[in-house]
C-alpha cells in the first residue's frame, strides 16, 4: 500500500512536469497542420508529419542567416567577455589600492542601472561615434559585440572577483620570482583554476545574449543582420495570423536552446543558483 | 623601475575594459541625464531647448505614465507572489527524495531558457485556441477564454506567463537552500511529533529565509523591469491596459519621439530601480550578520 502510493507520487511528479511543458507540445504538434486539421482539435496529434511549414519558415524567416549572426554575436561576446574581465578582475583584487576600489565599487554601482535608461543616449553616442569618428558601430554585428561587452562587464568582474580572492596568492609568487610575466602567470597559472568560474559566467552570459531582443532590435537595422529573436519578432509580425506556418517558426528558434540545454544541462542549473545567490 | 613596469601591466590588463564599459554605460548614463533636462524631437538637425525640471514635473500630470506606473505595481505585486509560492512548491517537491525528481527539475526549469519574447508569442497561441476549448469543453467560459481581449485579464495573462518562465527559476534558489538545511532537525522535530505543516511553518521555512529574501528580490525587480514578455504576449494592449514602465518608456522616445520627456522617465525609472535594489543589499547584509 505504502509502495503503491509512493508510486503514485512520482507519476503525479512526472505528469505536473508535463502540464507545465504542455504549450511547448501544443507549439510542436500544431506545426505540421493545415488550417483545417488546426482549428478541428488544436491538442490533437497531427494526421502527418509533414515538414512543409518548417521549410516555409525556414525561409521567411531566413532562419539560417539569423541563427548564424546570432551564434556570431553570443560566441564572440562571451569569449571577449570571459577573456577581459578576468584579467580585469584578477588585476583588481592583486593590486588592491584605492584605484582598484574605486573601479571596482563602480562595476557594481552600474549593475543598478536598468536598460531603458542607458538605450536612447547610447544610440546617440554610438551613432556619432560612427558618423563622426568613422568607426562603424551602428547597424554592424561587431558593433554590438562590442556593446554586450560593456553591458555584462559589471557581473562578470563581479562574479570573478569574487572567485579570485579566495585563490591563495602563494602560488602567484612562486611563479613570479621564477621571472615569469605578468602575463605568463594569469594565463598559465591563474586562469585554469578560474575553470568553475568561468563556467558560470559564460553560461549566464549566453543566456542573456541569445535571448536578447530590445538592444539588437535597436542597433541592427539591416535584415540580413538579424539575430534569432529579431527575425522571430518581424516573422510573428507579418504571420501571426497563419498559425501553422508560425509554430513551425516558434519552433524551430526553441531548437537550439534545447539542444543547448541537453549538452550544459548540469552546468546551467549550476550556474544559475550561483549566479543568483551572489 | 619595478612599480613603473607594475603599472604597465595594470593598464594593459584593465583598460581595453574599461575603455568599452566607459564608452558603453558611464557616458550615455551621464549623457542620459543631460538629456533629461531638454526638449528634444530626437532628430539631430532640431534643435535641444533647455527647460529645466519641466519633464520631470509634467510626468506628475502625465495620466498614461501614472497608470502605467500604477499597472507595473500591481504586476509586480502579484508576480512575486506567484512566483515564489510556484517556485517554492516546485522545490519542496523535487527535493522529497523522489526517483523522477531530477527529470521533473529538468523540466521545470525549461522555460526560464526559452526568451521572454518567444514564450510570449507561444503562450498568445495558448490562449487564443486552447483557453476557448477549454471553455467550450468545461463550461467554465467565464474563467477560459482568450484573456488577452479582456483588459483585466490580459494583466493577469501576463503574470501567469512570467510566473510560468520564471518559477523554474526561484526552484533553483529554493533548492539550495533546501539542501543547506540539515537533516537532523527536520528529524528531530518529527519524532517531538509535528504535522507536516508545523515542520515546514515552524522549522523549514525560518531556516529558508536567506533562499527566500534572495529569490523575492530577485523577482521584484525583473518584474518591476519586464519587457520582453510584455512586447510579445499583449504589445500593451488592448488599449494601453498593459503597457508597463518599460515599455511606456520606449513608446515615449521611440514612438512618440519625445526625447526630453522620455529621458526623465528613464532617470525616475533608474531611481526606483536603485531604490529597491539598494533595499535588498541592505536586507539581506543585515540578515547575514544575524546568521
Amino acid at each position: 500500500m505504502r509502495k503503491l502510493f509512493g508510486y503514485s507520487k512520482e507519476i503525479l511528479l512526472v505528469l505536473l512536469a508535463i502540464v507545465f511543458l504542455s504549450p511547448i507540445y501544443i507549439i510542436f504538434v500544431n506545426s505540421f497542420k493545415d488550417r483545417q486539421e488546426l482549428y478541428d482539435n488544436a491538442l490533437s496529434l497531427p494526421a502527418t508529419f509533414s515538414l512543409q511549414y518548417y521549410l516555409e519558415a525556414m525561409e521567411k524567416m531566413n532562419f539560417l542567416s539569423a541563427i548564424a549572426n546570432s551564434l556570431y554575436v553570443t560566441i564572440l561576446s562571451v569569449v571577449i567577455i570571459v577573456v577581459l574581465s578576468s584579467m580585469t578582475a584578477w588585476m583588481l583584487v592583486r593590486t588592491g589600492g584605492k584605484l582598484s576600489t574605486i573601479i571596482f565599487m563602480t562595476f557594481i554601482a552600474t549593475m543598478l542601472i536598468p536598460f531603458q535608461t542607458l538605450m536612447m543616449p547610447l544610440m546617440q553616442f554610438m551613432s556619432s561615434i560612427t558618423n563622426n569618428l568613422n568607426i562603424p558601430m551602428y547597424n554592424t554585428r561587431e558593433g554590438l559585440i562590442f556593446m554586450n561587452v560593456g553591458f555584462h562587464a559589471s557581473l562578470s568582474v563581479f562574479l570573478y572577483h569574487g572567485f579570485i580572492k579566495s585563490i591563495p596568492i602563494t602560488l602567484e609568487e612562486a611563479a613570479t620570482i621564477d621571472g615569469a610575466s605578468k602575463f605568463g602567470v594569469f594565463w598559465r597559472i591563474i586562469f585554469p583554476m578560474l575553470k568553475p568560474i568561468t563556467a558560470t559566467v559564460m553560461i549566464l552570459n549566453v543566456i542573456s545574449i541569445w535571448n536578447d531582443f530590445l538592444l539588437p532590435s535597436l542597433t541592427l537595422i539591416d535584415v540580413g543582420l538579424r539575430t534569432i529573436p529579431l527575425s522571430t519578432f518581424y516573422f510573428f509580425g507579418e504571420f501571426s495570423i497563419q498559425w501553422n506556418l508560425a509554430m513551425a517558426g516558434l519552433t524551430l528558434t526553441i531548437i537550439p536552446v534545447i539542444i543547448f540545454y541537453a549538452l550544459a544541462q548540469k552546468h546551467i542549473i549550476k550556474g544559475i543558483g550561483e549566479g543568483a545567490v551572489k | 623601475m619595478a612599480s613603473k613596469n607594475k603599472r604597465r601591466w595594470y593598464v594593459l590588463f584593465t583598460a581595453p575594459l574599461l575603455l568599452i564599459f566607459t564608452t558603453v554605460v558611464l557616458i550615455p548614463f551621464l549623457i542620459g541625464i543631460y538629456y533629461a533636462f531638454f526638449e528634444w524631437d530626437g532628430i539631430a538637425a532640431n534643435p535641444k531647448v533647455f527647460v529645466g525640471m519641466e519633464n520631470f514635473t509634467s510626468l506628475l500630470q502625465d495620466e498614461r505614465f501614472l497608470e502605467s506606473a500604477w499597472i507595473t505595481t500591481l504586476f509586480t505585486v502579484l508576480s512575486v507572489i506567484a512566483i515564489n509560492v510556484v517556485g517554492l512548491a516546485f522545490a519542496l517537491l523535487v527535493t522529497s527524495k523522489l526517483r523522477t525528481s531530477n527529470v521533473a527539475r529538468t523540466m521545470l526549469f525549461m522555460p526560464y531558457l526559452i526568451g521572454g519574447l518567444i514564450l510570449g508569442y507561444i503562450w498568445q497561441f495558448v490562449f487564443l485556441d486552447v483557453f476557448a476549448l477549454f471553455g467550450e469543453v468545461t463550461g467554465l467560459d467565464k474563467v477560459f477564454f482568450n484573456w488577452l481581449i479582456d483588459p483585466q485579464f490580459a494583466m493577469y495573462g501576463l503574470v501567469f506567463v512570467f510566473t510560468w518562465q520564471m518559477a523554474g527559476y526561484v526552484m533553483i534558489i529554493y533548492i539550495a537552500g533546501l539542501q543547506g538545511i540539515p537533516n537532523e532537525v527536520v528529524e528531530a522535530s518529527k519524532i517531538d511529533g509535528a504535522s507536516p505543516w508545523q515542520r515546514f511553518s515552524r522549522v523549514t521555512l525560518p531556516l529558508l529565509m536567506p533562499a527566500l529574501t534572495i529569490s523575492l528580490f530577485l523577482t521584484l525587480s525583473s518584474a518591476f523591469k519586464i519587457y520582453d514578455v510584455n512586447l510579445s504576449l499583449t504589445g500593451g494592449g488592448p488599449a494601453n491596459s498593459t503597457e508597463m514602465f518599460a515599455m511606456n518608456i520606449y513608446n515615449e522616445i521611440f514612438g512618440s519621439g519625445n526625447y526630453g520627456l522620455g529621458q526623465a522617465k528613464a532617470i525616475v525609472f533608474f531611481l526606483i530601480v536603485a531604490a529597491i535594489t539598494l533595499t535588498q543589499v541592505y536586507i539581506t547584509k543585515k540578515r547575514e550578520v544575524e546568521m
